[in-house]
């Protein structure tokens, strides 16, 4: 197996010119799916036999919920492969995602509260849920406290890693936490063994919102590894290179 | 289906008008964090560069 195409990948400067030249793509295709899905979501689908219009949170609650795990997964992931292979540009990668994976977590809270106070009549249990989901936000800002804690880059990426690494544990926790415990949240209905429990109306919007968050994603973390890919490469001639033109 | 039907999102406007409007903030917000984090990196690298030149 050839190793090449990712040694490239890797390398800081490949990295940037690459980044620069895909983010446009990611950001735009991000805003057309997610005002298709917008409008899916809140027109074109129909109001639930049980909650009515009140329903429609789950276009933004359950991709922002999905992608707190996705991100977290990624940024653990990144940490690993740099600390096992000691590549810089996966370490920037995992820092570029907190701030981002601490905002998707933010957004499912806030807007599972908002649905909670109408449907369960509480914005707030602590519950395995709910408990498990602030446990990420904490786990995203105990990151970046600890990395801004300490001022030599590298050591901030190895603490930085292994916390990541051992905060990875809580991912299958959000999971399952539905079916594990009791919880007033609800179990799974798009990812379940018999198919989405959702009629094709519903479930259209939502898995179009899921893929517009995602590509979203891409944009952000891209301009963000851009940004800190040249702060901690200050001092390496390619930047000279790349900015002169 | 009027504005104002839509609007109202029948009866739960207070909670589901809020939720999208946060969401847009935040994720608003990240462009707009990401954008000034690679701007400021770029300034900064811009400058040093202006400083090492005489010293070639």
């Amino acid at each position: 197996m050839k190793w090449t195409w990712f040694h490239k990948l890797a390398s800081p400067p490949h990295f940037y010119r690459l980044a620069g030249r895909l983010t446009p793509w990611f950001g735009w295709s991000a805003l057309i799916v997610i005002s298709a899905a917008l409008y899916g979501g809140l027109v074109l689908a129909p109001p639930d036999y049980q909650q009515g219009d009140g329903f429609r949170i789950v276009y933004v609650h359950a991709p922002a919920a999905w992608m707190s795990l996705f991100t977290y997964v990624v940024m653990a992931v990144a940490a690993a492969v740099g600390l096992i292979w000691r590549i810089k540009l996966a370490h920037a990668v995992a820092a570029s995602c907190a701030p981002i994976g601490a905002s998707f977590t933010l957004i499912a809270l806030v807007s599972g509260s908002l649905w909670g106070v109408p449907m369960w009549g509480t914005w707030w249990v602590w519950d395995a849920r709910l408990t498990s989901e602030l446990i990420l936000l904490f786990l995203y800002l105990g990151y970046m406290a600890l990395r801004s804690s300490i001022d030599d880059v590298q050591r901030a990426d190895r603490a930085g890693a292994i916390l990541a690494i051992v905060g990875v544990i809580n991912v299958p926790i959000i999971h399952y936490s539905v079916e594990w415990w009791n919880s007033l949240h609800q179990t799974s209905t798009v990812m379940r063994g018999d198919g989405p429990a959702m009629p094709a109306s519903m479930l259209t919007p939502l898995l179009m919102m899921f893929v517009g968050f995602k590509l979203y994603f891409g944009a952000v973390l891209l301009t963000r590894v851009r940004g800190e890919v040249l702060r901690r490469e200050r001092n390496a001639a390619w930047i000279g290179e790349v900015l002169q033109k | 289906m009027t504005l104002s039907s839509f609007l109202h999102m029948g009866g739960y406007a207070a909670f589901v008008w809020p939720a999208y409007l946060f969401t847009l903030a935040l994720l608003v917000l990240n462009v707009f964090t990401a954008r000034g984090t690679h701007r400021r990196a770029l300034t900064e690298a811009r400058r040093r560069l202006r400083n090492a030149e005489p010293q070639r």
